[in-house]
């Protein structure tokens, strides 16, 4: 494509994940301003 | 749903749906500007004065091809999985444990009133904290992680109770099958030897309360005498995270209205050598002459601007820096189901009391109506934990438009309370200065995975 340049980005699918082992996100350093995207996915069989 | 910014020469678009990003020229970015509400035609008559026809259309068949492969202009299909939340298990992962009430530093800013919360001051026994863990073992699952935050207060002031739940927890997660990941949240008065090598031992992550340059670390983080812990703390901390070699930490401070400038406090913090950083905008209330102000809104904007093109900087030199924020893993980020849930206070991470009462997080503890039950009886408020439960991004009627909801999830629960009276609400300040983060997380991605373009 000419004009647009697409990232490599994880798909977005409702048949994947829902494991729970990731961190909680509010766990690992902020305690106050939680998001989900800085967090990673620990599913070890994707 | 789109959303569209342009930053440090690149012009980027985010596909909310499907996660995707891209980067664009300046027709891709008129041209997706204009598509959902013009036809073809339309968009090549509106862009004739700057564009050849030719390139308009060869645009306009890219947002086509994209759209057709689902990275583009894509539907909300999550809506569904969002109401059977409440359906959900009632599986728990994580515990804050307070194992200290109290504290060795008297810091005016504090959300837990100098780690009293509003209550007395108080240390967990070993046996509250073992039944505590127990609790959380028994209400875990299949799920095999398992976190726990020594937290406080000052969880330092409990130190021999800290190593013994460590030891206890140690000698039954073979037998339970179940991984313990603890974290240690400290101030750092007393850390020394013994406490740095243990935790290089057995913490997972420790954060350390650091605000940045002396002057603005002394300004809040006093002692019971009035005195600046910074002198006392900054040797130990640096001691501490070198230590760490390749497991986790992260200095951790607050920035106010009194340090809008605060890159100068996360860059001082790399100058004396720490590279994992995370700093927080104060939450409280309007009238507090610290409180972020709309005047300042501008200022951190820009702030966050220059840390992330600086981090890029650092990083093309050799000498890179971790802001918490600014972390994200577009290819193997949080599954939807994450993204839609959240933190999971209230219902997979709750907060222990010194004497064994639950809260939906550390930031609840000490306002009684949000008691969930206690470690021995379990979650006996459970019309509480549907409720936290379905405070998901879709439950919240100001993220419906919002383009980040699935970077934020709907953000802190106990921030929207604060801010709002309701679990349910938004912290407007902190949802803008949310996306301007993300903005700049994004921005450096593309930065990164374009290295023949970056500035």
């Amino acid at each position: 494509m000419k004009h647009i340049i697409t990232l490599d980005t994880r798909e977005m699918n409702e048949a994947n994940g829902g494991c729970g082992e990731c961190q909680t996100s509010c766990q690992s350093a902020c305690k106050t301003s939680c998001g989900v995207a800085n967090q990673k996915c620990e599913n070890t069989a994707e | 749903m789109i959303h569209q910014y342009k930053l440090n020469g690149y012009n980027i678009v985010l596909d909310v749906f499907s996660g995707s990003v891209h980067v664009v020229d300046d027709l891709g970015y008129e041209v997706i500007a204009l598509y959902e509400e013009n036809t073809p035609e339309e968009i090549v008559k509106k862009l004739a004065d700057r564009y050849p026809e030719s390139e308009v259309r060869d645009c306009i068949d890219d947002v086509e091809e994209l759209k057709a492969a689902g990275k583009l202009f894509t539907e909300d299909r999550f809506k569904p999985i969002s109401f059977d939340f409440k359906k959900r298990s009632n599986v728990i992962k994580a515990l804050c444990l307070h194992v200290a009430h109290t504290c060795n530093l008297n810091c005016s800013y504090c959300f837990a009133s100098q780690g009293k919360y509003n209550g007395e001051r108080a240390i967990m026994s070993f046996e509250v904290g073992k039944r505590a863990l127990d609790f959380l073992v028994e209400n875990s699952g299949k799920r095999r992680n398992l976190e726990v935050d020594f937290f406080g207060g000052e969880p330092l002031m409990n130190w021999q109770v800290v190593k013994d739940l460590v030891a206890y927890a140690r000698s039954i997660e073979k037998e339970k099958n179940k991984n313990f990941r603890f974290t240690l949240t400290t101030n750092g008065v007393l850390v020394d030897d013994e406490v740095i090598d243990f935790a290089n031992r057995e913490m997972s992550n420790v954060v350390m309360s650091i605000d940045g340059r002396k002057e603005v670390h002394d300004r809040f983080r006093v002692d019971y005498a009035g005195r600046g812990s910074y002198d006392n703390i900054i040797p130990k901390f640096q001691k501490f995270a070198a230590a760490r070699g390749d497991r986790s930490y992260y200095v951790r401070g607050t920035y106010t209205h009194l340090n809008t400038d605060f890159t100068e406090d996360l860059f001082h913090l790399a100058d004396l050598g720490f590279t994992e950083l995370s700093m927080e905008p104060v939450v409280t209330a309007p009238d507090d002459p610290v409180a972020l102000t709309e005047e300042d809104f501008p200022k951190l904007c820009e702030q966050y601007e220059i840390l992330a093109k600086d981090m890029l900087r650092r990083k093309k030199d050799g000498k890179p820096i971790t802001f918490y924020h600014y972390m994200i893993d577009l290819s193997h980020g949080p599954c939807i189901y994450k993204r839609i849930s959240g933190c999971g206070s209230g219902t997979e991470y709750l907060a222990v009391t010194p004497w064994g009462d639950l809260y939906p997080c550390h930031q609840f503890v000490g306002d009684e109506k949000y008691k969930m039950g206690d470690i021995w009886q379990g979650v006996t408020n459970t019309e509480l934990r549907d409720e936290f439960k379905l405070t998901n991004v879709y439950a919240r009627p100001d993220c419906e438009n919002c383009w980040a909801k699935l970077y934020c999830s709907g953000g802190c629960a106990a921030n929207a309370y604060h801010a709002t009276g309701d679990i349910r609400g938004v912290y407007e300040y902190g949802c803008r200065l949310f996306k301007k983060r993300m903005e700049c997380a994004i921005m450096m991605q593309v930065a990164e995975n374009m290295p023949a373009s970056e500035e």
